[in-house]
């Protein structure tokens, strides 16, 4: 194949000619493909290990019945054993053990070892030989991860906090790594009743079906006998949990990925296009010499996907790279707070590279297909002779297809979650941002045709470079609209969040003093005592109560927050209200608007909570709230009707309104004394609370703008490429300018003017588009997938900052690429020009 | 140690009664109904069988309110000896009591973990025992009264007076019933021996294990042996039951009982090295025995801790077969801890 040869020498000339614009869509699309595979690297490793955690726990179980924390009565699991077609079952009591040297609760999972091994061998094999050593009314073993975190080795003893009493429990072993890769610790089920105070409830059964019984009709009979609230499932549905926890957070990151696959996939067409009129006389030789239009076209379609496959292999290496550092800095939650890796390995499989390499290869082939057809499709005559440049991207002129693509995007924009994800929301970002982009020449050649003409010869000139060229113009305002809309839309929907999330942190703290006992799971209360002692502290002007606890709710993937506040009759909770209904008698409960999402719960409705041991409690839907702490959910009702229906006094949270001239350090001190809680006990006051909040918000999306920042500069680059390969290919013009008196200083001045102009249009372009963008994001993607409200909030002065810069950055651009084809002999240009 | 003395001491002079002593015997630190016997199928094939209940009481956990406080453990083992096999068909169980799920009652004997029973009803014995590799079905009728072992069923296990148990035998129960191996009913006849037995301190700290045997005689007559041997191999006691088939009882003390080594076995699991032929005399009588099959170990370091020798074995005088029992041997790995 010689003309093969020839092209790839002449492909290989570019590369030589212009390192740094070929490399750009290269580097751009590894960028993009690096993002998209350590997102989905370090969060497929976290589930990983959470899914082998979660199978360890539940071991070779073929069925789990399951209950709340509260637990349900032990009695089932006796009536559960007698099932006929049940082998075994394993009643396990699992909880968060508060302990009094560490915020972080214990995992702590209580069962009975003679049952548990015929269900969890592989999780007890290490102490099997050591089975009788667990019966010890107050020992545990734990497992390495536990042992590590918490520093201590067999023999030791840990101080848990239950209630507002302390209870010393003595570590027996230490269960292998291989057992367990988490932080867990294990008891006997009678231990762990008697010590944690929670006599005659278990959490859990774990239920193994005989091998000739009927695994469906054995469900169905311990289905029919369960209480309310309880239920029975095969195992996996731990595995789902996890996933969902961290979902809208990938989400979000993949939404990033997005952003720099599309503008590399974008650089690709915009390279192509700009080198096929560069090499436009060359690829007419090539078609004169006897190749065929197919061919010529597939050749050029492979430069594109040759570029792909580099940029994602590149990109994935890249990505690999980067998941092991953010499993080791940012642990395997991606910021989230929700996961946490501690093996932090990571799992690469070779299918991955495939997937990303063809993915590459795809879009960059889809890039660049659209140019080499038209370059293909050009009459040989007329190609080889010059300035033919201008019919380049004749049918992209179209507003038509550009129309119909907007308006596709907001349809897809008003679309239903697809599985919770907000899956129509991207597509309609990714055909937005399309349809956006057709309609740039149309755009730009009606903006540069309404344009006052300059006096100046200069800028006079420069307009009418551009408008008589408005189609390769059209190439360095996509590069600005693409990378910069983007940009604009992230911002808006980041700043949209954080005013919400301040706005919100407001309302939420309204004390002086913020208290909480452990995590809201966890074992340790303030008992009514430790409340009056409390609001007895010198300084203390008011005092407000709370019990906080995961609830789970029948249907509901992962627990909701249930938050017992005092209420007055009659009164409302202080809370950012978005929705009300009417006064109704009986109970009311006010619930975030997750609730309305994941449970179709709405204001008005009758529910009942399953709290306590009995029917649960009935309540009306008061109203919704925005909560922003808890993305799966939460529930608020008064404290009056949680007790009466639970009989569960105790607090763990509570807020504290100062005396006028109260040193709160020196109440905190004198809190911290009158309960011995140590480390479970967390006291703040508000400021340093919305500070911190705020520090945690800035981090999680710190990545968010890092990588806003880079789709930008590859955006610019982008300008500056297409700046220097228009300016070569127009270094006839320059000669001739030149030629009619122009001075070099005049001609480069010329290129700014147009770089100038290329940046504000471009700019105003991405503002508009972007700012649509922005709404779909934080009405259809954020709502979608975080499930809660913000509201529109634009940054004006970040955006005003930005379009500064990229405008200056434009011209900068254009004028370092003008500068270099301005530089050869005049002469010589000229002469090329024949 | 709380748990020893919380526990009450076997006596002399305590006057058996049935059936209450049948049932279980909660205060007691250790207890065990243990049941063996030679069985003949329909195709008159010979195997084993043995079934052991036993309980263990934990005073540790006797503070503790909770409904799983394990205040008494119960395994059972069952095992099948088949020549045809070449080894022990086996399994276990453990749990604690409650919830009626496993249970051992006063009154009258009924123990039972799970599917796995020994109940006494209408005189006679039933064992149901669905394991692993097999089932068994066996209802164990009883042709003679209790015998008594050691001074009326206070039976000692070394010099000191407090090691001792209450200990009773029922030979020659005659055994009808099914076993289920591979999918296959088989119906079973035979002849068995049960032991119940109950101590709050069997072994002293100087004992390491026991050799032991049941013997049912063709005569009629019921033979119970056993010595207690030492940390060095020496025995420490030592003691034994006959009963002739009119219901003359002699108890032998510990001299008049030898039990001589004639052939050694080592297990390819374990390399334990058990004497499974021996030469044994019980006062005037003296004969050999002969196993069913050599591999008759058992390795129940899951349940009990222990791993130990209990197999069929064959008695022999002048090369005449003069009875079958079963044989155990107890420490020859590690010294026995009975907890």
């Amino acid at each position: 194949m010689p003309r093969l040869r020839l092209w790839w020498q002449l492909w290989c000339s570019q590369w030589r000619a212009g390192p740094v614009r070929m490399a750009m869509p290269v580097v751009a699309l590894a960028l993009g493909v690096a993002l998209a595979s350590a997102v989905q690297l370090v969060n497929r490793s976290a589930l990983a290990e959470f899914g082998q955690a979660a199978r360890a726990l539940s071991g070779d179980a073929d069925l789990v019945v399951q209950g709340s924390a509260d637990g349900f009565d032990e009695r089932f699991f006796a009536a559960i054993a007698r099932v006929p077609g049940v082998a075994v079952a394993s009643p396990v009591l699992e909880l968060r053990a508060t302990l009094a040297s560490r915020r972080e609760p214990l995992h702590v999972v209580a069962l009975d070892p003679f049952r548990a091994m015929q269900v969890q061998p592989a999780l007890l094999g290490e102490i099997a030989g050591r089975l009788r050593g667990l019966l010890a009314p107050d020992g545990i073993f734990l497992s390495g991860q536990a042992a590590s975190a918490l520093g201590v080795e067999t023999g030791a003893h840990l101080e848990v906090l239950v209630g507002s009493a302390r209870r010393r429990l003595e570590m027996l072993g230490r269960l292998s790594g291989a057992a367990y890769p988490r932080a867990l610790g294990i008891m006997d089920i009678a231990a762990a009743q008697w010590q944690f105070d929670r006599l005659g409830v278990i959490t859990r059964i774990d239920v193994r079906v005989a091998r000739e019984a009927n695994p469906v009709a054995v469900r169905a009979a311990i289905a029919r006998m369960l209480p309310p609230g309880v239920t029975i499932a095969a195992p996996e549905v731990d595995d789902a949990r996890l996933a969902s926890a961290t979902r809208a957070y990938r989400v979000n990151l993949a939404m990033l990925a997005l952003v720099a696959v599309l503008t590399g996939s974008f650089l690709v067409l915009a390279t192509q296009t700009l080198s096929l009129l560069r090499r436009r006389s060359t690829l007419a030789l090539l078609r004169a010499l006897g190749m065929t239009r197919g061919a010529l076209r597939r050749t050029l379609t492979a430069e594109g996907v040759v570029v792909g496959m580099i940029g994602a292999a590149l990109g994935f290496a890249g990505g690999i790279a980067l998941a092991r550092w953010m499993l080791h800095v940012v642990a395997g939650d991606l910021g989230a707070g929700q996961l946490v890796s501690l093996s932090g390995s990571l799992a690469v499989r070779p299918a991955d590279w495939a997937i990303f390499v063809l993915l590459g290869a795809l879009v960059a082939g889809i890039a660049a297909w659209l140019p080499a057809r038209e370059a293909a499709a050009r009459p040989v005559a007329q190609a080889l002779k010059a300035g033919d440049a201008g019919t380049a991207f004749a049918h992209a002129r179209s507003p038509w297809i550009g129309g119909a693509l907007i308006g596709l995007g907001v349809l897809l924009a008003v679309l239903p979650p697809l599985h919770g994800l907000p899956l129509f929301g991207y597509a309609a970002v990714a055909t937005l941002l399309t349809g956006g982009v057709w309609l740039v020449p149309a755009a730009v050649g009606s903006l540069l045709a309404r344009w006052p003409r300059p006096r100046r010869p200069v800028p006079a000139l420069a307009l009418a470079q551009l408008r008589g060229n408005s189609a390769r113009a059209a190439i360095g305002f996509a590069a600005i609209i693409v990378s910069f809309s983007l940009m604009v839309a992230m911002a808006i929907m980041v700043h949209s969040f954080r005013e919400s999330f301040i706005d919100w942190l407001e309302r939420t703290l309204p004390a002086d003093l913020q208290l909480r006992v452990g995590a809201s799971d966890g074992t340790a209360t303030l008992e009514s005592a430790a409340q009056e002692a409390l609001a007895q502290v010198a300084g203390v002007a008011r005092a407000q109560f709370r019990r906080s606890r995961p609830l789970a709710l029948p249907g509901g993937a992962a627990s909701v927050q249930l938050i017992a506040v005092p209420i007055e009759s009659g009164g409302v909770p202080d809370l950012t209200i978005v929705r009300s209904a009417p006064a109704t008698a009986g109970v009311r409960a006010w619930i975030s608007e997750a609730m309305v999402d994941l449970y179709r719960w709405q204001p008005g409705e009758h529910v009942t909570l399953p709290l306590g041991r009995g029917r649960g409690l009935a309540v009306t839907v008061a109203g919704v709230f925005r909560d922003y702490g808890r993305s799966t959910g939460s529930v608020i009702i008064p404290r009056s009707n949680y007790v009466a229906a639970t009989g569960d006094t105790t607090a763990n949270e509570a807020i504290f309104w100062l005396e006028r001239g109260a040193h709160a350090a020196t109440v905190v001190e004198a809190m911290r004394a009158r309960l011995g809680l140590g480390a479970a006990l967390q006291i703040r006051t508000t400021s340093e609370i919305r500070e911190r909040s705020l520090r945690s918000f800035d981090r999680a999306f710190a990545i968010t703008y890092a990588l806003e920042a880079i789709a930008v500069f590859i955006g610019l680059l982008g300008v500056g490429v297409a700046a220097a390969s228009t300016a070569l290919a127009r270094r006839g013009e320059f000669g001739m300018l030149r030629h009619v008196g122009m001075l070099r200083r005049q001609i480069v001045t010329m290129l700014a003017g147009e770089g100038l102009l290329t940046g504000v249009i471009g700019a105003g372009c991405a503002l508009v588009l972007g700012g649509a963008l922005s709404i779909v994001l934080v009405y259809v993607v954020n709502r979608q997938s975080f499930l809660w409200s913000i509201d529109l909030a634009v940054p004006w002065a970040q955006l005003g900052l930005l379009t500064a810069v990229l405008v200056a950055a434009a011209a900068a651009a254009a004028l370092t690429g003008g500068r270099a084809a301005v530089g050869g002999g005049v002469i010589r240009a000229v002469r090329e020009d024949w | 140690m709380v748990a020893a003395s919380a526990a009450p001491p076997v006596v002399p002079g305590y006057s058996l009664a049935f059936p209450r002593d049948h049932g279980s015997h909660p205060d007691f630190r250790t207890e065990w109904w243990y049941s063996t016997g030679w069985l003949r199928t329909a195709r008159g094939a010979r195997v084993g069988f043995q079934i052991t209940f036993f309980r263990s009481r934990q005073a540790i956990a006797d503070a503790n309110p909770s409904a799983f406080a394990p205040r008494q453990i119960l395994i059972a083992h069952a095992a099948i000896s088949d020549p045809l096999r070449g080894r022990l068909q086996k399994d276990q169980r453990i749990a604690r009591a409650g919830f009626d799920l496993a249970q051992a009652r006063e009154g009258d004997a009924a123990v039972w973990i799970d599917q796995w029973a020994l109940t006494r009803a209408s005189g006679a014995w039933h064992i149901a025992a669905p394991a692993e590799e097999f089932t068994l079905m066996l209802t164990l009728s009883p042709t003679q009264p209790p015998m008594l072992n050691g001074e009326s069923g206070y039976s000692r296990k070394g010099p000191a007076p407090a090691a001792a148990s209450y200990y009773y035998s029922l030979p020659h129960l005659s055994v009808a019933g099914d076993i289920v191996r591979d999918g296959r009913r088989e119906a079973v006849t035979g002849e068995a021996w049960l032991d119940h037995e109950w101590s709050s301190e069997y072994l002293e700290p100087e004992a390491a294990g026991w050799d032991w045997i049941g013997l049912n005689l063709d005569d009629g007559a019921a033979l119970m042996a056993f010595r207690i041997r030492d940390r060095h191999g020496g025995v420490r006691w030592a003691g034994g039951t006959l009963r002739a088939a009119d219901g003359t009882t002699r108890h032998f003390a510990p001299g008049d009982i030898s039990f001589d080594p004639q052939r050694r076995w080592r297990s390819p699991r374990t390399a334990i090295e058990y004497p499974v032929e021996w030469s044994v005399r019980a006062g005037d009588i003296a004969f050999a025995l002969t196993p069913l099959m050599d591999d008759q170990e058992s390795d129940t370091r899951a349940t009990t801790g222990a791993i130990y020798w209990e197999g069929a074995v064959r008695a022999g005088k002048g090369g005449r077969e003069i009875g079958r029992g079963y044989l155990e041997l107890t420490g020859y790995g590690e010294a026995l801890l009975l907890r």
